[in-house]
């Protein structure tokens, strides 16, 4: 842990840690009795974003857009169909085998059904002390106090470590996953929707979970999520995905005061407000239809199917990703 | 409990419900003894976490639950002078998806996929009114539309699989708007759903209310969506209610420490970002009894001796005699005043 540390405290605050560029996810689709490939699913399709040491970068998006591929990809969980990824100075994209197994130790999950992301039949103490053997950090007593260690760290008691998961509630299985996420001291986490599965009480009781070990162990997070309001807590900068592409990228406070891409504007205005009088003032932009299918994505802008202010050059033209001011960078050709 | 509300104009009237789940591990008190009633169109929002009792209580009133595990000890649903839980079977299909429809949380799952989703409208219109196939799928269509599927007649001959999520959903509602209900009763309607479909969904029950007129009950943990839509709210802790009341008083006045707690963790989108997310400790109560002090005690940051001896009950907070604005809370503590409420 030391070591980590000790890096992360003299690196410049600005560095990147993360690198995507162009990041490119394909999934084939196959029919028939041959398995012929019919067509192409494109979950992640040219997605760029940096991540800086320390920074936490949200990541929304309805269902379908892509945001889930795109973190597990960043963690090699699949393999890229084109593009970068760079970790901490370290291109990931081709590693494979035991070169990619190394890279693991830095870079870990936090996954969104604390259900079903831990194996019943394991005992929270072998849970979180798995990567340790996995990687073969430590042995024997030394492994038994770091895995108490990191019960404690996520506020549970290292007595639990005989348990199973099924004598957790969801709160305190969201906190046994942080825990194995923590356990090979990594610096970057991904967070895929940590709390979807809780209930609101339980909520910010892992958000400030998060929070606090982030400032702890100079963490480095993406943070999935469809919650916007909870996003605009955590997150210092945020990327706003749809079908495949991100849209918008700008700072917590530029997203949410200033959107500039008609679909975070739709986005930001669809999200209900728990203050009646606010609410009764309230006017959602309401868009019309779905999401299309990623399989068929529409010619032009990914967005024009439904956009309210689509002409007819957004249906010939896919617009540029470019810079409207210091920071917030939009893809929109009326932006 | 003594319910100051008077039977009057409403429409349903649920009184002192007990639903108990039998597991091997011993029973589980899901709904312990609620009282509450619906007006004539009003629009009233049920507000908890999972586990609190909310669905477990609106699939009571219909005696949905499957039983065993589930019974209902006790208790008395009124609907149009007769008792819901006393009615046969048969009776009791003639009210459920007649003069009470049920939208579901998950239009995945409680569609059946092995029908064509226009069989699956009609079903109820030849069912509850006797309708000929012909007019039947005329009146079919007309639902289609009102609730804004796209190419209607088309789309009769479509299987489940073939919607989208929100276009399910608009289906599910039209099903359960198909023998113009009474009463609706909605449990989680959005809550699979995106915020950008959330929003047409909730557009279009905002329209259809005011087309229809019909009285709705809408279950959800979402704060915001209830402050949008509800009239009247009633938060639910435990199988109990703690508190209700119209719904700008609710998030005015709070005064429940629940109700409090739960506006409070809530990060908001256009406010001041604070450092930290305030959080309530501890974990929802496990039901293993039915509840002899009061359930939120161990997680409540104003308890004091009288809270872990006796539940609370029922009590009004405003001021009496004015009927259309009750609030009402279960709670020892008074917040008005920042002290323990003195007497009964």
């Amino acid at each position: 842990m030391s070591a980590v540390e000790a890096i992360s405290e003299t690196s410049p605050a600005d560095e990147v840690l993360v690198s995507v560029e162009n990041l490119k996810v394909h999934f084939p689709v196959h029919k028939g009795v041959i398995r012929r490939q019919v067509g192409t699913i494109k979950a992640v399709d040219g997605v760029s974003f940096d991540i800086k040491r320390r920074e936490t970068l949200g990541l929304v998006g309805e269902s379908g857009c892509g945001k889930t591929t795109t973190g597990r990809a960043i963690l090699r969980l699949y393999r890229v169909t084109d593009g970068r990824i760079v970790i901490d100075g370290q291109d990931i994209t081709a590693l494979e085998g035991e070169a990619l197994r190394r890279t693991r130790p830095h870079m870990q999950m936090v996954f969104q059904d604390p259900q079903a992301c831990l194996n019943p039949r394991m005992t929270v103490g072998s849970i979180v002390a798995e990567p340790i053997d996995e990687h073969g950090i430590v042995k024997g007593r030394e492994k038994q106090d770091r895995v108490e260690e990191l019960l404690s760290a996520v506020g549970l008691d290292p007595r639990f470590a005989n348990r199973y998961p099924h004598e957790f509630s969801g709160g305190q299985r969201q906190r046994i996953g942080i825990a194995r996420a923590l356990a090979l001291n990594p610096e970057f986490i991904v967070c895929d929707e940590p709390i979807a599965a809780l209930d609101v009480s339980i909520q910010a009781q892992v958000v400030n979970l998060l929070e606090d070990l982030q400032d702890k162990f100079g963490l480095t997070y993406l943070f999935i999520s469809h919650d916007l309001s909870m996003v605009r807590h955590i997150a210092d900068r945020v990327a706003v995905m749809y079908l495949g592409k991100v849209v918008e990228l700008a700072s917590r406070a530029d997203l949410y005061e200033n959107p500039q891409h008609p679909y975070s504007k739709a986005l930001l205005s669809a999200v209900p407000i728990p203050n009646p009088a606010t609410e009764a003032e309230r006017k959602p932009i309401i868009l019309q239809g779905d999401l299309p299918s990623p399989a068929n994505p529409p010619k032009g802008c990914n967005f024009c199917t439904r956009c309210p202010i689509a002409t007819e050059l957004c249906q010939r033209e896919e617009p540029e990703w470019r810079e409207t001011q210091p920071g917030q960078f939009v893809a929109c050709h009326h932006a | 409990m003594d319910q100051v509300v008077s039977a009057g104009g409403s429409i349903l009237d649920v009184q002192d419900l007990k639903t108990v789940f039998g597991t091997r591990d011993g029973n589980i008190h899901a709904v312990n003894g609620l009282s509450f009633h619906l007006r004539k169109g009003e629009l009233l929002g049920i507000v908890g976490e999972s586990g609190s009792g909310k669905s477990v209580t609106m699939m009571s009133l219909l005696r949905l639950l499957p039983s065993p595990p589930a019974e209902i000890v006790a208790g008395q649903v009124m609907f149009e002078g007769q008792d819901l839980l006393k009615l046969s079977t048969k009776e009791l299909r003639e009210v459920r998806g007649g003069q009470i429809g049920f939208i579901f949380q998950d239009p995945m799952t409680s569609l059946n996929p092995v029908f064509t989703v226009g069989f699956q409208l009609m079903e109820p219109l030849r069912k509850h009114l006797g309708l000929s196939k012909a007019e039947a799928r005329q009146r079919a269509v007309e639902l289609l539309e009102l609730v804004g599927l796209p190419s209607p007649e088309d789309r009769l001959k479509d299987f489940p699989h073939q919607f989208s999520g929100g276009m399910r959903q608009r289906v599910m509602i039209a099903i359960a708007l198909a023998c113009d209900p009474k009463v609706l009763i909605a449990d989680e309607p959005t809550t699979a759903l995106d915020v950008t479909i959330q929003a047409q969904i909730l557009d279009l029950v905002k329209k259809l209310r005011h087309e229809l007129g019909m009285a709705m009950v809408w279950i959800t943990h979402d704060l915001g969506v209830v402050a949008g839509i509800a009239d009247r709210v009633i938060v639910m802790y435990g199988g109990l209610i703690v508190e209700q009341a119209p719904v700008s008083e609710l998030y005015e006045r709070p005064q429940h420490p629940y109700t409090r707690a739960l506006l409070e963790t809530l990060p908001s989108l256009d406010e001041e970002r604070e450092d930290r997310l305030k959080s309530i400790a501890g974990q929802p109560p496990s039901l293993g009894a039915e509840p002899t002090a009061c359930p939120f005690a161990p997680r409540c940051r104003h308890a004091f001796d009288r809270c872990w001896n006796e539940n609370p009950p029922l009590r009004r907070v405003d001021d009496p005699g004015d009927e259309a604005l009750i609030h009402e809370v279960a709670c020892w503590w008074d917040a008005a005043e920042g002290e323990a409420r003195v007497g009964g």
